[in-house]
C-alpha cells in the first residue's frame, strides 16, 4: 500500500520538554518510540502536553535543549516543518477559503512543483479515497463539517506524508457524524498504512484508532500501551479513572484477599497491603444470589440505559459500586445482591500520594 | 399607539435632520451646479475642462498612491503588531493610531515642520550635503500627510483581521511544504483581501476630499478640494464649484460602494 500513502517513517522522540517563555512547562522531558505504520493516540485531558507533543513532532514548536525528534533515524530537531513532509489535520480544519476542494488537496503538490497532470490524477485519488467525488470544485464554505474535515485529511494525505499528524480531528463534529467518521478514518489509517500520530481527549476515539495509547496527564506521560493494556491493566488510578468507567476500592490486602466492607475478593498473587488501592471495571462485576457472593451490597438505584443496565451498590465497598448488568436481570432498588468478581477484574494500584 | 407608530415617530428626529442637513443642501447644490452659465454641462466640465480634469486625475493619482502606501505599510506593521507581543507593544501602538486625534490642520502642520522651510529635513540636508530639501508646499509633501493620518485607520482595521485569522491555516500550508513568503502570498493576504478593501476604500476617499492638510501646506496645490475652494472662494464661480462637488462626492462614494460589493462578495468567499 506504499503506492498510496507513501513511506510511513518511524518516529523516535528523545527527551523532548517545552517550557513556555513565561516558564510554565507544558511538557516535561519525554521518549517515545513510534513504529513505522503505526497509529499511536496521544490521551489526555486539555493541557495534559498532548498538543505540545504533536507540535513539538511536526516542528511547529521546538523542544527545550537536550530534547530530539528523528524520523528514520535521521536527526529532525532543527528541520522546519515545511521541509519535515508531514502532514497535519487540525481541529479547525484549516482550509483555505480562497481556493477551491481540489486547489485545497492539490496545494502541497503544487507548491512542491508536481505539475498539473500529476496534480489532477493525485488529486483524484484522494477525492475517491476520502468520499467526496463530486464536491471538488465546491468552495469551502459550502461544505458541511464532515466534508470539510474529509478535505482536510486528503490535503494532508495528498503529498505522501511521511508522518501524517491528527489534532483532534473530530472534537467540532456531532456526535454520530463523529462516530462515522471515526471508522472511516480507522479503516483509512489502516489501509494506508502510514505512520499516524492521533490527539485526542476522547478515549473512544483513541481505544478504536490506537494501535497504542500514550495517555497523558499534567504534561507527563502518565501510561503507555495498547488499548487493551490500557484498559484492563491501568498502571495508576488516573489512567483507570480516565479511560473508561472505574470502581477504585480500597482496603487491606493480606493472604490473597482484598478485605472490603461488604466481604472479601480473591486476588491473583498480590503482596500484602494495609491499605490497598484497586481497580474494578464496572462491566466485570456479576450479580448473583446474596448467599452465592463472598461481598455484599445493597442496590441502591437501577438506571436501564438499553443494552445493559448501570446499577449503584452501596455497602460493598468504602465507595458505592457501579455495575454494568446485562439487560435481562431482574433486580430493584433496595435488594441486597451478592457480587462476583473474578481475581483477573481485580486491579491492585500502585500507592500514590 | 400601535408598535408601529411608535417607530416612526421614534425615527422623525432622523427624518427631519436628514431632510434639513442633507437632502435639502443636496438638493440646492445641485441646482446650483446646473444653474450656471454652462447650465447642466457644468456637470461634465470636470471631464470636458483641461485644467479641471487635469487636477481629477491629480486627485486620484494621490489618492491611489497614498492608497496603496498606506496598504503596504499597514499590512506589515499590523501584521507584526498583531502577531508579536514585546515590551512597549501598546504604547507604540497608541502612538500609531494618535494622527486619528489630529484635525488635517494638525497634520499640514507636522508635515512643515517635518520638511518646510524651517523643517527637521532642511536642517539635515542642509548640514550633510549643504543643499536644503524642503518638499511639504508640494503635492509630496500631502502625500506624505495623507499618508499619516491613513494609517491608522488601516492598521487598526488590519489588526483586527488578522486577529480573527485562523493560525491553523498558516502552519496547515507550512505543514504542506509552503515557504514563508508562499504562506503570505497563498493563505494570508488572501484571507486579508476584505479588510484591504474595506479600509483601502476609507483611505482612499479620505485622501480624496481631505482638505485641512492641503490648505494648511499651500493653496496651490493641484488637488480637487482644492480647486473647489479656489473657485468658490476666489472665483466665485459657484456653479463649477458646486458641480465639481457633487463630481467629488460621486467619484468617492462609487470607489466606496465598489470596494463595499467586493468586499462584501470576498467576505461570502471567505466564509
Amino acid at each position: 500500500m506504499s503506492g498510496i500513502a507513501g513511506h510511513g517513517a518511524a518516529v523516535h522522540i528523545e527527551n523532548c520538554g517545552k517550557t513556555f517563555p513565561d516558564g510554565t512547562q507544558a511538557l516535561a522531558p519525554a521518549s517515545l518510540d513510534i513504529v513505522s505504520g503505526e497509529t499511536l493516540v496521544l490521551l489526555g485531558p486539555s493541557g495534559c502536553g498532548k498538543t505540545t507533543m504533536l507540535r513539538i513532532i511536526a516542528g511547529l514548536e521546538t523542544p527545550d535543549a537536550g530534547g530530539r525528534v528523528l524520523f528514520d533515524k535521521t536527526d529532525m530537531t532543527a528541520v522546519p516543518i515545511e521541509q519535515r513532509h508531514v502532514g497535519m489535520v487540525f481541529q479547525s480544519y484549516a482550509l483555505f477559503p480562497n481556493m477551491t476542494v481540489a486547489e485545497n488537496i492539490g496545494y502541497g503538490l503544487k507548491i512542491r512543483g508536481v505539475d498539473k497532470a500529476a496534480r489532477a490524477a493525485r488529486v483524484a485519488e484522494m477525492v475517491a479515497l476520502t468520499n467526496i467525488g463530486g464536491l471538488e470544485n465546491r468552495r469551502i464554505d459550502q461544505l458541511s463539517g464532515g466534508q470539510r474535515q474529509r478535505v482536510a485529511l486528503a490535503r494532508a494525505v495528498a503529498v505522501r506524508p511521511r508522518v501524517l499528524l491528527l489534532d483532534e480531528p473530530l472534537t467540532a463534529l456531532d456526535a454520530s457524524l463523529r462516530d462515522r467518521l471515526r471508522s472511516e478514518l480507522n479503516s483509512l489509517l489502516r489501509s494506508l498504512g502510514i505512520t499516524a500520530i492521533y490527539v485526542t481527549h476522547d478515549q473512544a476515539e483513541a481505544m478504536e484508532l490506537g494501535d497504542r495509547i500514550v495517555v497523558m496527564r499534567k504534561g507527563a506521560i502518565a501510561q503507555i500501551g495498547t488499548p487493551r493494556e490500557i484498559y484492563f491493566a491501568p498502571q495508576n488510578r488516573f489512567v483507570a479513572e480516565f479511560v473508561g468507567a472505574a470502581n477504585i476500592v480500597e482496603g487491606p490486602v493480606a493472604s490473597g484477599r482484598l478485605t472490603l466492607p461488604g466481604g472479601w475478593l480473591a486476588l491473583n498473587d498480590a503482596a500484602d497491603n494495609a491499605a490497598a488501592v484497586a481497580m474494578i471495571r464496572p462491566e466485570t462485576i456479576g450479580i448473583v444470589a446474596e448467599a452465592d457472593a463472598f461481598l455484599r451490597g445493597t442496590v441502591e438505584s437501577v438506571a436501564f440505559i438499553g443494552d445493559r443496565q448501570r446499577l449503584v451498590v452501596t455497602g460493598a465497598a468504602n465507595k458505592p459500586l457501579t455495575v454494568d448488568a446485562p439487560n435481562t436481570i431482574n433486580v430493584r432498588a433496595g435488594e441486597r445482591v451478592g457480587l462476583s468478581v473474578t481475581p483477573q477484574a481485580v486491579r491492585v494500584l500502585p500507592k500514590e500520594d | 399607539m400601535s408598535h408601529r407608530n411608535f417607530i416612526w415617530i421614534c425615527l422623525l428626529p432622523l427624518v427631519v435632520v436628514t431632510a434639513a442637513f442633507f437632502l435639502l443642501p443636496m438638493a440646492q447644490l445641485l441646482a446650483v451646479g446646473a444653474g450656471g452659465s454652462r447650465g447642466v454641462s457644468a456637470y461634465l466640465a470636470i471631464i470636458t475642462e483641461p485644467r479641471y480634469r487635469a487636477t481629477l486625475i491629480n486627485t486620484v493619482v494621490l489618492a491611489a498612491a497614498t492608497t496603496v502606501a498606506t496598504l503596504v505599510i499597514a499590512t506589515i506593521a499590523g501584521l507584526f503588531l498583531q502577531r508579536h507581543r514585546f515590551p512597549g507593544r501598546a504604547v507604540l501602538i497608541a502612538m500609531l493610531t494618535f494622527p486619528l486625534a489630529f484635525p488635517g490642520v494638525v497634520v499640514g502642520f507636522l508635515i512643515i515642520l517635518l520638511a518646510g522651510r524651517q523643517g527637521l529635513i532642511g536642517a539635515i540636508t542642509a548640514a550633510v550635503t549643504g543643499e536644503k530639501v524642503v518638499f511639504a508646499y508640494s503635492i509630496f509633501g500631502l502625500f506624505l500627510g495623507y499618508l499619516y493620518f491613513s494609517i491608522p485607520r488601516v492598521i487598526l482595521t488590519v489588526m483586527a483581521a488578522v486577529q480573527k485569522l485562523d493560525i491553523g491555516l498558516e502552519e496547515a500550508a507550512r505543514s504542506l511544504g509552503a515557504s514563508p513568503w508562499a504562506v503570505q502570498r497563498d493563505v494570508v493576504l488572501p484571507a486579508l483581501g476584505p479588510a484591504f478593501v474595506a479600509s483601502g476604500a476609507i483611505a482612499f476617499a479620505t485622501a480624496m476630499g481631505a482638505f485641512g492638510t492641503a490648505f494648511t501646506l499651500a493653496t496651490n496645490i493641484d488637488v480637487l478640494p482644492m480647486l473647489i475652494y479656489t473657485e468658490f472662494t476666489l472665483a466665485a464661480n459657484f456653479a463649477i464649484s458646486a458641480a465639481l462637488s457633487i463630481g467629488l462626492g460621486v467619484i468617492a462614494w462609487a470607489i466606496l460602494a465598489l470596494a463595499r460589493s467586493m468586499s462584501g462578495g470576498a467576505v461570502a468567499a471567505a466564509g
